[in-house]
């Protein structure tokens, strides 16, 4: 039987991956149900708006991390990259507010210039990787030490905090709402819609998958392998400086403590939402669901008494080892459900 | 032609009736073969005529579908996975298995290291690897890294290797591919030196010569059956060629439809160097198919490669419609109308994990988008195109295009190339490992391409499709042009002389046959 030109489109295709699809979803939807069972307040208008603000730093890093990813590279310096930003950024700010004073231009120079670190420290990570010839683990492996310490360097070891006027303006990007939704929900929502339309359709996004499902039948296949590996590497950059920019107006100061670990939780939530480690199937989708997924653990732990808020990352572990484990055995859970 | 030599001797190794399909395809028929203590035993064939599945099986590395095979006179089942080798089967491949980063003695003593309470004896094992490196003549240092040696010298280590673990039969997969005359040399004095210490020795080889010279027995296959198994006294080189190919060819390959003699030149290339490629010239018209014969190594691919910037070029002009050119990535000499399609097309033409659209459409995405976007509506017609025009039998689109048999894989490959649009196709090995009836599709497809004005560089190593579709053939060998054929001068004996390289010399020294 050939293929037919009405065959060929989605709905062949859409029922199989359904399922794979939507199983971070019934798991974040179970995690809601038992959140409400153990404590109500957990769906509350203000838990709710908490959870997906919280997420959304993660969220937005973990969308770039989703390129990075699919295209079969890491990175692992966005924790520090944020925090190295988050650093600079203060400083340049209370420089200018001792040169110039305070205005709004404080904060749209801060921001403008947490964009450009943003870019260019994605970049050098890309260039690296992909000129360099080194693994992408062990670039950013660097870049992480590197930017950890120039920022625990800039504060002196202790904390860089913003001078307090330029925080009263910074202030409402945080916590302010618009439409009852704060304003880093829709920063992280225009993240997430912008990511899925770059992820499937446009070359762009089909470019990642191939490279990272086989770099050589890329190569092949006259996709600029380099230039698009690179640019994976900037646009997490790009996302890292925008989480950064959110981040900022909540404590107003960056410290060495700053965005640690958020490299790994990036990458959780990447691997809970679907997307393969090893590349070639990305979906922005699951990784703004498993963003959601490790906000909301913490959230319940927080809310109840039955298990330790200190075993947060145990069950976090836990939930991402259940998750991979699911998504592999997909197929095999799907046979033995049939049989049932 | 029965069995003309070693009746003296029982049979160390034999197959009896064997066969082997992989999934529903046949590829072996009911196969006897025997080789006794210090024979040398040649297995020749066409490409997939089911020589590298004999010696799998003969190996333990396939099991057979039907048929046994008896070792020293008993009926066995050959462990898999290479545990054959402590039995004393021992199997050299073509890709020679060795890890680059181990030394010498490291390499021949790798898996049955010797030890001292749990620590390896390391001046132990270099004296036995320099002992048994001595008795072979080879002189190569016991401590030297494998990825320092010459490709000769790492296919010394392999036999060294073979010898220290007491080879009863040695198995090897061409093993003169990579060397050099010279070099072939050496290796011949090597197995002579087996055989007379009573090793069995079963290689495959496609060099008729060096059959002529080695073989005691030669055993012919073709499309998975036995022809013959005969002594090396009945056989001369004309006597195996007619039966490797035996089929009758007329209705394979379609008919030749000469190009103009005045068709415009699409493609001039004029001494064309790069890494294992050595002044290449020639000249490609329009409509015209010019075949690439040579064996495998030959610099074939790595010509097709150096066209199309894929590889660096390091000397010689190129030049495309008159206008030199001078590619570094693929997506300038695809822009230019010249595509290449290549002979991997599991690692490096397919992504096999996706369906078949987002494979069709990867080389030319831009032509499927609006406004920045991809428009799938614009793909999914390309797809119903390209299965259409190319008889793509897959069971939805959605099927992942690991799971198409080779044929349909091919012919994706080649509608993701025509969507390119190309004036100029280069196929590298278009029909390696699919079945007959798909290979003419393909060859009818190839020549209706050149009847349309296309320019074809046919790359294969089968040499009945060279000989079958080409107008022109160029011989290659060793990196550098070996000869130009054509008209009535191409034939696999002409061909294979220079392949070969029994016949040397570009046009000047060019003697008709």
């Amino acid at each position: 039987m050939s293929v037919s030109a009405h065959e060929t489109g989605k709905p062949g295709r859409s029922f199989r991956i359904d399922l794979k699809t939507a199983g971070p979803l019934v798991a974040l939807i179970a995690l809601c149900i038992i959140g409400y069972s153990l404590n109500p307040a957990f769906l509350s208008e203000g838990n709710i708006a908490n959870i997906l603000t919280r997420s959304a730093f993660i969220g937005i890093i973990a969308v770039g991390a989703t390129f990075v990813i699919t295209a079969g590279g890491i990175d692992l310096s966005v924790g520090s990259m944020a925090a190295f930003i988050a650093g600079v950024m203060i400083i340049i700010m209370n420089s200018a507010v001792e040169a110039f004073g305070v205005s709004i231009w404080t904060v749209l120079l801060g921001c403008g210039s947490s964009l450009i670190l943003g870019i260019g420290a994605g970049f050098i990570n890309g260039f690296l990787t992909t000129k360099g010839k080194i693994e992408a683990f062990i670039v950013t492996l660097g870049t992480m030490g590197i930017y950890r310490s120039l920022v625990t360097y800039f504060a002196d070891g202790g904390t860089l905090s913003l001078n307090s006027s330029a925080r009263e303006i910074y202030r409402p990007i945080y916590y302010d709402s618009i439409l009852r939704i704060p304003i880093p929900v829709w920063v992280f929502i225009a993240v997430a819609i912008i990511g899925w339309v770059l992820m499937n359709r446009t070359a762009f996004g089909r470019y990642c998958m191939a490279i990272g499902s086989n770099e050589h039948v890329a190569r092949y296949s006259a996709i600029k392998v380099d230039r698009v590996k690179t640019a994976t590497y900037i646009l997490q950059g790009l996302c890292v400086s925008l989480a950064t920019i959110i981040y900022v107006p909540r404590l107003g100061s960056a410290s060495s403590a700053t965005g640690v670990l958020w490299e790994l939780e990036a990458i959780a939530a990447v691997i809970i939402g679907g997307t393969m480690l090893k590349g070639g199937f990305g979906r922005v989708g699951g990784t703004v669901i498993g963003a959601l997924i490790l906000t909301a653990i913490g959230n319940i732990l927080n809310l109840t008494e039955i298990i330790s808020n200190y075993l947060n990352g145990a069950v976090q572990g836990v939930i991402i080892i259940a998750a991979v484990y699911l998504q592999r055995g997909s197929l095999r859970a799907g046979k033995r459900k049939a049989a049932e | 032609m029965a069995n003309a030599a070693g009746e003296t001797a029982p049979a160390i190794l034999a197959a009896n009736r064997i066969s082997k399909s992989f999934g529903e395809i046949p590829v072996l028929f009911s196969i006897d073969f025997d080789i006794h203590p210090g024979e040398v035993h040649a297995i020749i064939g066409e490409n997939g005529a089911g020589k590298s599945t004999l010696i799998k099986i003969l190996s333990g590395l396939e099991q057979p579908t039907s048929g046994t095979i008896t070792y020293d006179g008993q009926t066995v089942t050959l462990p898999p996975n290479g545990e054959a080798e402590a039995m004393g089967i021992v199997v050299i491949h073509q890709e020679l298995l060795l890890a680059e980063h181990l030394t010498v003695a490291d390499s021949i003593f790798l898996g049955r290291e010797l030890t001292r309470n749990g620590f390896l004896r390391l001046r132990e094992m270099r004296e036995q690897a320099a002992k048994i490196l001595d008795t072979l003549h080879v002189h190569v240092d016991p401590d030297a890294r494998i990825n320092t040696l010459s490709v000769a010298d790492k296919q010394m280590v392999e036999i060294a290797k073979a010898i220290s673990r007491d080879a009863r039969v040695l198995i090897m997969d061409e093993p003169t591919a990579v060397l050099s005359v010279a070099e072939t040399e050496t290796f011949f004095a090597q197995i002579r030196r087996l055989s007379a210490k009573g090793v069995a020795v079963i290689f495959i080889s496609h060099k008729l010569d060096e059959i002529m010279e080695l073989a005691d027995r030669v055993t012919v296959l073709r499309d998975g059956q036995l022809i013959a198994t005969v002594g090396n006294q009945d056989l001369t080189p004309d006597s195996i060629a007619q039966m490797m190919v035996g089929r009758e060819l007329s209705n394979l390959y379609p008919p030749k439809h000469e190009p103009d003699v005045d068709a415009p030149l699409l493609l001039s290339v004029t001494n064309l160097s790069a890494p294992g490629l050595k002044e290449i010239s020639f000249e490609l018209r329009r409509g015209e198919i010019l075949g690439f014969a040579g064996l495998i190594g030959s610099g074939r691919t790595a010509a097709a490669e150096a066209i199309v910037g894929l590889i660096h070029r390091t000397g010689g002009a190129v030049e495309l419609r008159g206008a030199p050119v001078n590619f570094t990535e693929v997506s300038q000499s695809v822009a230019a109308g010249l595509a290449y399609m290549t002979k991997d097309r599991k690692g490096k033409g397919l992504l096999l994990n996706v369906g078949l659209q987002p494979n069709l459409t990867l080389l030319t995405l831009a032509k499927h988008m609006r406004s920045g976007f991809l428009d799938g509506k614009s793909e999914v017609k390309a797809l119903d195109r390209a299965v259409r025009r190319f008889d793509i039998r897959a069971r939805d689109a959605s099927v992942r295009v690991g799971q198409l048999s080779g044929g349909n894989q091919q012919k994706l490959m080649l509608g993701k190339m025509m969507e390119s649009e190309p004036e100029i196709i280069i196929m590298d090995e278009p029909t390696r490992g699919i079945d007959v009836g798909t290979k003419q599709q393909i060859y009818h497809i190839i020549a209706a391409l050149a009847a349309e004005g296309k320019a074809i560089i046919l790359i294969s190593s089968e040499m009945q499709e060279v000989i079958g579709l080409s107008h022109r053939v160029l011989v290659m060998r060793e990196g550098r042009m070996a000869g130009v054929l054509e008209g009535a001068e191409i034939g696999e004996a002409q061909i294979m002389r220079y392949a070969a390289g029994i016949k040397q010399g570009g046009d000047d020294e060019r003697i008709s046959a």
